[in-house]
């Protein structure tokens, strides 16, 4: 089959590799109808998530038809031929992890765990196309995939709902929804959200839908502030003006009650001393990741506010703002997305046109045009959002 | 050479314990058995993988048992690595669970087998404790032992880096299966 690949630092290439096959009971085999790029695909291919390999194949968002079940697979629950969202944790069901809807920490999926504890103090769950320390499970940007605990995480889709619709179940849609739960969200909230990527699309309007009084979008490119804004959010460029100052301004100096990171590690900064401050110190490795989002959230969280961390983290960071957390009172609320639990109450809110997925697809590309896809989304060429890739 | 790990396995205690006094259960968790075969009512055979050493067996015995709550046994007769264990079994706070605390005690010869001994459990060696115990809680939480593109091999992965990439395995590669 057809998939793409993880070539090295900066370099993803579609390459012929072998179909996948049943390895455990309870696998199945998706054919895949529609798949994505996602801003962590980004984080793998500019070499921030370490124990990649030549050849992995990538991709955690993803959606397709069932072809083929392990002899473990319930019947009741998942069969050849049914239409499947597929969750980007890979999550057993049975752990207390899972039992506690922890499914991105579940404590079974992650081969790899040995690896994964060493970094992180304890195991992650395995995920799809997400490198060797999260269990070197090959991903959906291919033509076909294994889904293991096939019976556990899938999502049957039973309507004729388009893949656009409800393809970004499968990761960004319940994360963006997640960071805003986290937030605690009351009426009065206004609720500031840094990145307006997918992700924080998906945060801005799952908090305008959980009741926040005000969403305001907080990037540097115009056009992802344009998007946001005809969703209805506050745009601030932070390439313009300074944040904190304007965010004080928008919430008369009280600050945004909520605050979400929908950024991440590779977070650049409007000032340049301090954008190479980290920048050389992620280079030399004394820090791994670049916290610029981070630190500025918290420094403009209202006392007593929370902030949600749904941008992702692999490992240190240098500068954390613990005095401005302690003394005033904030909640740092995170995680991987726990996709599974938030995949069928989504679904009925897409299904009710409460929230409208496809709004932020900006680009529709063959599986074989996945490399110009990655450089795309990546660069910000041609006023990219989102990349669908179909096999 | 002693060793100690411990898990928490969302199964009741009764469930757990009965799956290790059946002692030939142990090879589907623990990497550096290839059998176990019971011969009596507390006596087995046991067999090594050949990482370990190669055609390195023994005979063990329980000598120490309450059900429900321990295991202790420990190898008889001239073994070539002389080794005891002990694992009890102990209700976790939630209720539902159970903690698994196992301490085995290794003494190590000298000269070829020796060696091989030591290879195997390399610079850290209660890392392979800890992986058995891991394969331990997914058999017995899941039903069988997790594989990935990059690990296909369950408890036979042994290098755990650098691995095969995260891609589906080839024809040859899948009816090859995993080096011993
Ligand atoms: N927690 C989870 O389960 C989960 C799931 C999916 C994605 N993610 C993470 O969410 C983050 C965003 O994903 P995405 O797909 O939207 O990626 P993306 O790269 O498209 O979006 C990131 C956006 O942040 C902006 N940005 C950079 N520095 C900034 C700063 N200092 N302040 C404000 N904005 C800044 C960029 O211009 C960009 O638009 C990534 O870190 C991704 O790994 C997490
Ligand atoms: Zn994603
Ligand atoms: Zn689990």
């Amino acid at each position: 089959m057809r998939a793409n690949t993880w070539a090295g630092r900066n370099k993803v290439e579609v390459r012929d590799v072998p179909d996948p096959r049943i390895l455990n009971r309870r696998d199945a085999i998706v054919r895949i109808t529609s798949t994505a790029i996602c801003g962590s695909d980004l984080h793998l291919v500019d070499g921030y998530v370490p124990t990649m390999q030549d050849g992995d194949v990538m991709g955690h968002e993803f959606m397709g038809e069932v072809v083929e079940v392990g002899p473990g697979v319930d019947p009741e629950r998942l069969r050849v031929g049914d239409r499947v969202v597929v969750p980007f944790p890979i999550a057993c069901g049975a752990c207390g992890a899972c039992a506690a809807e922890l499914y991105s920490c579940c404590e079974n999926t992650n081969p790899n765990a040995g690896i994964a504890e060493k970094m992180f103090g304890h195991p992650v769950a395995g995920i799809f196309g997400y490198s060797h320390l999260t269990g070197g499970f090959a991903g959906g940007q291919a033509q076909y995939a294994r889904v293991p605990f096939a019976d556990v995480g899938p999502l049957k889709i039973e309507s004729d709902v388009a893949d656009e619709q409800v393809l970004f179940l499968s990761d960004i849609l319940p994360t963006g929804y997640m960071g805003a739960e986290m937030c605690d969200i009351q009426p009065s909230d206004v609720v500031a959200v840094w990145g307006a990527g997918p992700v924080g699309q998906f945060a801005m309007d799952s908090a305008r839908v959980l009741g926040a009084a005000k969403v305001i979008a907080i990037d540097k490119e115009p056009y992802r502030l344009e998007m946001a804004e005809r969703a209805g959010h506050t745009p601030v460029n932070f390439d313009e003006v300074d944040v904190r100052s304007r965010l004080l301004e928008l919430t008369g100096g009280r600050g945004p009650d909520k605050c979400i990171d929908a950024v991440g590690l590779e977070a650049t900064h409007g000032s340049a001393h301090i954008a190479t401050y980290d920048r050389v110190k992620q280079a030399v490795r004394a820090e791994s990741d670049r916290p610029h989002a981070l630190r500025q959230a918290i420094m403009s969280c209202r006392s007593g506010g929370v902030v949600s961390v749904i941008g992702v983290y692999g490992g240190l960071v240098d500068k954390f703002p613990a005095g401005a957390w302690m003394n005033r009172a904030l909640t740092l609320r995170t995680g991987q997305c726990h996709v599974q639990r938030y995949m069928k109450p989504l679904l009925g809110r897409i299904e009710r046109g409460e929230i409208d997925p496809t709004r932020i697809i900006t680009h529709r590309l063959p599986l074989d045009d996945a490399e110009r896809g990655f450089e795309l989304f990546k660069n910000k060429q041609d006023h990219c959002e989102k990349v669908v890739l179909k096999p | 050479m002693e060793l100690t790990a411990t898990t928490t396995i969302r199964k009741p205690v009764s469930e757990v314990y009965a799956f290790w006094r059946d002692l030939e259960n142990l090879p589907t968790f623990m990497a550096h058995l290839e059998e176990v075969r019971t011969t009596g009512d507390r006596t087995s055979h046991w067999v090594a993988n050949a990482p370990f050493g190669k055609d390195v067996q023994w005979d063990a015995e329980i000598l120490d048992e309450t059900p429900g709550e321990k295991i202790g046994w420990r190898s008889i007769g001239d073994a070539d690595v002389p080794n005891a264990g002990t694992v009890r079994f102990v209700p976790a706070p939630d209720g539902v669970s159970t903690e698994v605390h196992i301490s085995l005690v290794y003494d190590i010869p000298g000269g070829t087998i020796g060696k091989a001994v030591a290879k195997y459990f390399g610079e850290e060696p209660h890392q392979q404790l800890d992986d058995d115990l891991r394969r331990l809680k997914q058999v017995l939480e899941t039903g069988e032992v997790v594989r990935s593109d990059g690990a296909p091999w369950g408890k036979r992965a042994r290098e755990e880096f650098p691995q095969r990439p995260a891609q589906p395995l080839s024809d040859a590669e899948f009816a090859k299966g995993a080096e011993a």
